[in-house]
């Protein structure tokens, strides 16, 4: 059983309500190196996906993760708006129409979205930034696909890796976007950016673990009974 | 019809005080303000950026448009804004400041220029780039003028802002590589730089097709007192 529509939008429901718990949190790690918006504009950014989403249901997942890219392009303000966007944007042309996701296509769609991240913001592996969550996640995930796991595998994989990148980015001396202004001093902190895309992933995750559960054996079940 | 051009800032009160000051040197040129958020606030919005790229793009009825933005993410947004519009070809993004290069480009669109020189014009101005001497098709110290005339300016201003505005503005759409004093005269910044006030003399050398148009629309801003005496 693959994932569809539903597994989108409680995907991004989730992350609404993660971006909300840490919004603190993200605000302290970007007061540290940055402007101290991230939490705030985040936040702000995914009231209005979830807004969209409840004013205009989607058909596919495709469309779910179309319509999340414009509202965070626009809501967001700051360079997590673009670049959030052009990721969800380039995960949702990978899907296509699909309404039955596996996990292959589930980690295509992963390495489009980091595309995506890297061709907008131009950053490289180590510069302190989301990359530093996304590239490690991306390949988990392909990892996880290769090795037979099913999309659930995929998404806890990626959401662990991720973690893991997060955690990493701490010694490490930006080279890109706001915090690079502080050179050396930038070490010692977390970058919000890899910070918020290891929520984003964690989120993903558990909207399949829902998924997976809700759709059980039955082939037939189209899942309307979700979120 | 002329190029069209879209001013993307982070903060709506800059995108609309540099679209005001250029529309003082360039006042058939449809200037787009896009700055802020949906909710006037500090930052960019695709939303508010595309809407802009639109209005540009029928304002600028097949011209084309060029896009100046001011920090990074201002950069990332428009380049999205790009990439969902209905004619992503016909707009192009210049890397200048945001302020001189929007003068200079609004200058030049004035003048008639196509999108592709709009676009050089604003990028021409560089940052920290020195007098226009390192612009795109400044001298070619080689080959003999087609034509030539020396002017002496008889204004008592001088080249200021709005005489260089006027010179830069009416060559640049003609076909020929014009210098006076030997920077580019298509460059009204570089222009500027010459400082030549009442009674200094412009040397104008051009090259090209047009050449000969070029040294007489020169010499009759300059006999004109640019419109100021």
């Amino acid at each position: 059983m693959g994932l569809g529509v539903d597994w989108a939008v409680d995907w991004l429901k989730l992350s609404a309500k993660a971006m909300a718990e840490h919004r603190t949190e993200l605000i302290e790690l970007d007061r540290a190196i940055g402007d101290s918006d991230h939490g705030e504009n985040m936040d702000r950014g995914f009231q209005a996906v979830v807004q969209k989403l409840d004013e205009t249901p989607p058909e596919t997942a495709g469309a779910a993760l179309k319509a999340a890219a414009m509202a965070l392009m626009s809501k967001v303000g700051g360079a997590a708006g673009p670049l959030y966007g052009t990721a969800y944007l380039r995960a949702a042309t990978s899907l296509g129409d699909s309404t039955d996701i596996d996990a292959d296509a589930l980690a295509s769609a992963l390495a489009a979205a980091r595309d995506g991240v890297v061709a907008r913001g131009k950053a490289e592996t180590g510069d302190k930034t989301m990359i530093d969550a996304w590239t490690p996640a991306v390949e988990a995930a392909r990892n996880a696909a290769s090795d037979g796991g099913d999309v659930h595998a995929v998404l806890q994989a990626a959401a662990e890796a991720a973690e893991v990148g997060a955690v990493a980015t701490d010694p490490l001396v930006a080279r890109k976007g706001r915090a690079s202004y502080l050179g050396e001093r930038s070490a010692g902190h977390r970058d919000p950016g890899a910070a918020s895309t290891a929520l984003l992933l964690r989120a993903a995750a558990a909207a399949a673990a829902g998924s997976v559960g809700n759709t059980g054996t039955s082939a037939g079940n189209t899942g309307t009974d979700a979120v | 019809m002329t190029v069209g051009i879209v001013v993307v800032s982070h903060s709506s009160k800059i995108a609309e005080g540099a679209v005001e000051l250029a529309a003082q040197m360039a006042p058939d040129v449809e200037l787009v303000a896009a700055g802020g958020t949906d909710d006037e606030r500090i930052g960019t919005s695709l939303e508010k950026v595309l809407a802009a790229v639109e209005q540009s793009l029928i304002d600028a009825g097949g011209d084309g448009v060029v896009v100046l933005t001011d920090l990074g993410s201002a950069v990332m947004t428009a380049e999205s804004a790009i990439e969902f519009a209905s004619d992503p070809d016909a707009i192009l993004l210049a890397d200048a400041p945001l302020v001189e290069g929007l003068v200079a480009a609004a200058v030049a669109a004035q003048g008639g220029a196509g999108v592709e020189d709009v676009r050089k014009a604003a990028e021409a101005v560089g940052f920290g780039a020195s007098a226009g001497t390192e612009a795109p098709g400044s001298p070619r110290e080689s080959s003999e003028p087609d034509a030539a005339g020396d002017f002496e300016l008889i204004n008592p201003m001088g080249i200021h802002a709005r005489p260089a505005a006027k010179i830069a503005g009416g060559l640049s759409g003609l076909d020929a590589e014009v210098t006076i004093n030997d920077v580019d005269g298509t460059s009204m910044m570089a222009l500027m730089t010459l400082a030549a006030g009442q009674g200094a003399t412009l040397r104008v050398e051009a090259r090209g097709k047009d050449a000969g148009k070029a040294v007489q629309y020169v010499g009759r801003l300059v006999g004109e007192g640019f419109g100021e005496i």
